[in-house]
């Protein structure tokens, strides 16, 4: 049995301390790190130096998507396999598609903005490497949670717990994991 | 509050960190404050009287499912419905379901993109109300097909007929649009909860229950690089719900106006289901929140400020349907259509009078108390108000259908509609399916947005940043 160590954990109590903290981490240069919030902070991201979210993409493709899927489905259906003569009317026009094209619209893009979300946020995740760590658990509670991985080319176990202290966080420790 | 209490907040809302107004959330509880005041709930013990009143919501539904049972097993013949009556309390009931759910949407998609910070103590329990409203919604729609478990024919899939829906028809747009609003609906509401749900997790004691929300919050930990895509997530599916909501009753319109019925062909009437689905969605909203607060001592974060804009927006969507009224009215003198004419004033005067003066009564007059702030203010007061609402926006689809149908183009048709006992306990059996599905979210999913509360408290914010936000 050995223990590895598989990052650092710090508080912090008062959201300006956890922004001008991000924003000297980011600085150092640190990547595979993350602060845990119980709310969304504003700016704080910014702060963190992360890039801005490609989610909207999905949403796009899926508002293509189901436009597509509703014209061609109305289109193909009416004018294509079957043609029925309904009291005249034509068999496909835009006319009378816009509402189903518009909900299939709506309903593509709700669908792919959250299959997105959940791949970007790789959800369902449930297992956490510092799920057991009392630090950890206050962050959907009260505190700011700051966790760099021990993955991080700028992580040492001592350098980092200490550059922490000195950014104000309180109850700086390092988690390990036990390997059998 | 004292004087140096009150510069300091006028400082603050000059620097832009919190608008001059009154608070949003009173007592000026810390973060960790409202996750145990809102998390506690779920933890509390069920009491007893938790437990009579879910008994007694519950055995609503039992009867209600029991007159589904009956109009299943006998046939819709069961119903009070005759020639030319085709459409009773069925469709009724299902125009004022899907109405009611609009204020949840309009609440927590609408108000959000206008950043109205009021929205996050009720966002929660409204989005909840409107799920469980499209759920009645589609009980009654299927069940109005005589044949609900032949629901898959509305579909368009391939079958051994050959066969496809017929799009030129707004029923089948409705298909679309009200299980399109079903699922949007359902997935805001979720991804809403996602956070909080973490917070449970970490909140609760017992085993069982740390598992299920653990698994519910899908492993959620507050990571600022997921609270980027979370908050672009939600103000996408805020945006695209804004259009939806308003789409939502206007295809349920055109389900009337498609037809050339007279009272029915009408341009107006995209608009005026609107302003009524928002009108009887935020009269229901109030009476639950008044109860919920009440029972669960919300006060804190349920102020009479959340009360006073809203009984502002029902004042005003009340006018818009008041005026709509009126301008029906003016317009089927104005298009000199004998017909429409005739059928106006029949709604008015006719066998069906009493509904409709039942509907300008609660409608169009009881709101007009709201132009007074005490009168927005007074709890016992827009309790009833919100009662007279409900009551009213319900007959307003009733006299819709009613007095277009029971006298059709032929006078030796004319008939005249009223409900059977099993239309009746339908209509309990969805309040029962309503106020059961409330009474379990209320226990058991955080009933206020945790994180959105705490994002809004004084001071929650970096002070350097000074863009108002939601």
């Amino acid at each position: 049995m050995s223990t590895t160590p598989v990052g650092v954990i710090g508080e912090f109590t008062e959201v300006n301390a956890a922004v001008a903290a991000a924003e000297k981490l980011r600085d150092a240069g640190y990547r595979s790190w993350d602060i845990h919030t119980p709310y969304p902070v504003h700016g704080l991201d910014k702060a963190m130096g992360v890039k801005r979210s490609i989610l909207s993409y999905f949403s796009f493709a899926g508002l293509v998507g189901g436009l597509s899927t509703a014209v061609g489905l109305q289109y193909w259906t009416g004018a294509v396999d079957y043609k029925l003569n309904i009291g005249g009317k034509g068999f496909f026009d835009w006319q009378f598609s816009v509402p189903i094209d518009f909900e299939l619209s709506i309903l593509g893009t709700a669908l792919l903005t959250v299959a997105g979300l959940f791949h970007l946020c790789r959800l369902p995740t449930w297992y956490n490497r510092y799920q057991d760590d009392e630090s950890f658990k206050k962050a959907t509670d009260d505190t700011f949670v700051v966790t760099i991985d021990s993955e991080d080319d700028r992580f040492s176990a001592d350098g980092t717990q200490t550059m922490l202290r000195q950014l104000g966080a309180a109850n700086v420790h390092l988690v390990t994991a036990t390997a059998e | 509050m004292t004087v140096v209490q009150e510069q300091e907040r006028l400082q603050a809302s000059l620097l832009g960190e919190e608008p001059v107004r009154e608070g949003l959330v009173l007592g000026n509880p810390s973060v960790r404050d409202v996750t145990a005041r809102i998390a506690s709930i779920v933890e509390s013990k069920i009491t007893l009287k938790y437990l009579a009143t879910l008994a007694v919501t519950g055995g609503m539904a039992a009867w209600g499912l029991f007159a589904l049972y009956y109009t299943f097993t006998v046939g819709i013949g069961a119903w009070g419905l005759n020639n030319p009556v085709g459409w009773g309390w069925d469709i009724t009931n299902f125009v004022f379901w899907i109405g009611i759910g609009h204020a949840g949407t309009l609440i927590s998609a609408i108000l959000f993109l206008f950043h109205q910070k009021w929205r996050t103590a009720i966002n929660r329990s409204a989005e909840a109300m409107t799920i469980f409203a499209v759920i009645c919604a589609l009980t009654m729609v299927l069940s109005h097909t005589g044949r609900p478990w032949l629901f898959y024919w509305l579909l368009p899939y391939p079958n051994q007929m050959q066969m496809w829906v017929n799009f030129r028809s707004p029923l089948a747009w409705d298909v679309f649009a009200v299980n399109t609003y079903f699922t949007v609906s359902a997935l805001f509401w979720f991804v809403g909860l996602i956070p909080d749900l973490a917070t449970l997790r970490n909140y609760v004691k017992s085993d069982i229950a740390k598992k299920v929300y653990g698994v519910l919050s899908l492993g959620w930990t507050g990571s600022t690089r997921h609270w980027h895509h979370y908050e672009i997530g939600y103000m996408i599916l805020a945006g695209i719900s804004t259009p939806l909501v308003l789409s939502v009753h206007s295809v349920v319109s055109f389900d009337f106006t498609v037809g050339i019925l007279p009272g029915w062909h009408t341009t107006i009437f995209p608009p005026y289901f609107v302003a009524g689905a928002i009108f009887s969605g935020f009269a229901m909203v109030m009476t639950l929140l008044i109860i919920t607060r009440e029972v669960l001592d919300l006060k804190q974060f349920i102020t009479l400020k959340h009360f006073d804009n809203m009984n502002k927006i029902i004042l005003a969507t009340g006018m818009m349907v008041g005026y709509a009224y009126a301008m029906e009215m003016f317009i089927a003198w104005y298009s000199g259509s004998d017909w429409e004419r005739w059928v106006f004033i029949n709604r008015a005067m006719g066998d069906y009078a009493w509904a409709y003066w039942t509907m300008v009564v609660c409608n169009v007059v009881s709101p007009q108390v709201y132009w007074f702030k005490k009168a927005r203010r007074s709890i016992p007061l827009m309790f009833v108000i919100s009662i007279f609402v409900n009551i009213g926006m319900w007959f307003e689809r009733f006299t819709i259908i009613s007095t277009t149908l029971h006298h059709d183009f032929l006078p030796a048709s004319w008939g005249y509609y009223s409900p059977t006992w099993v239309e009746i306990s339908i209509l309990i059996g969805t309040f029962g399916i309503f106020l059961s599905l409330f009474l379990l979210f209320a226990k058991f999913v955080p009933v206020i947005a945790i994180a959105e509360i705490k994002s809004i408290l004084p001071g929650s914010q970096p002070k350097h940043h000074h863009t108002p936000h939601s």
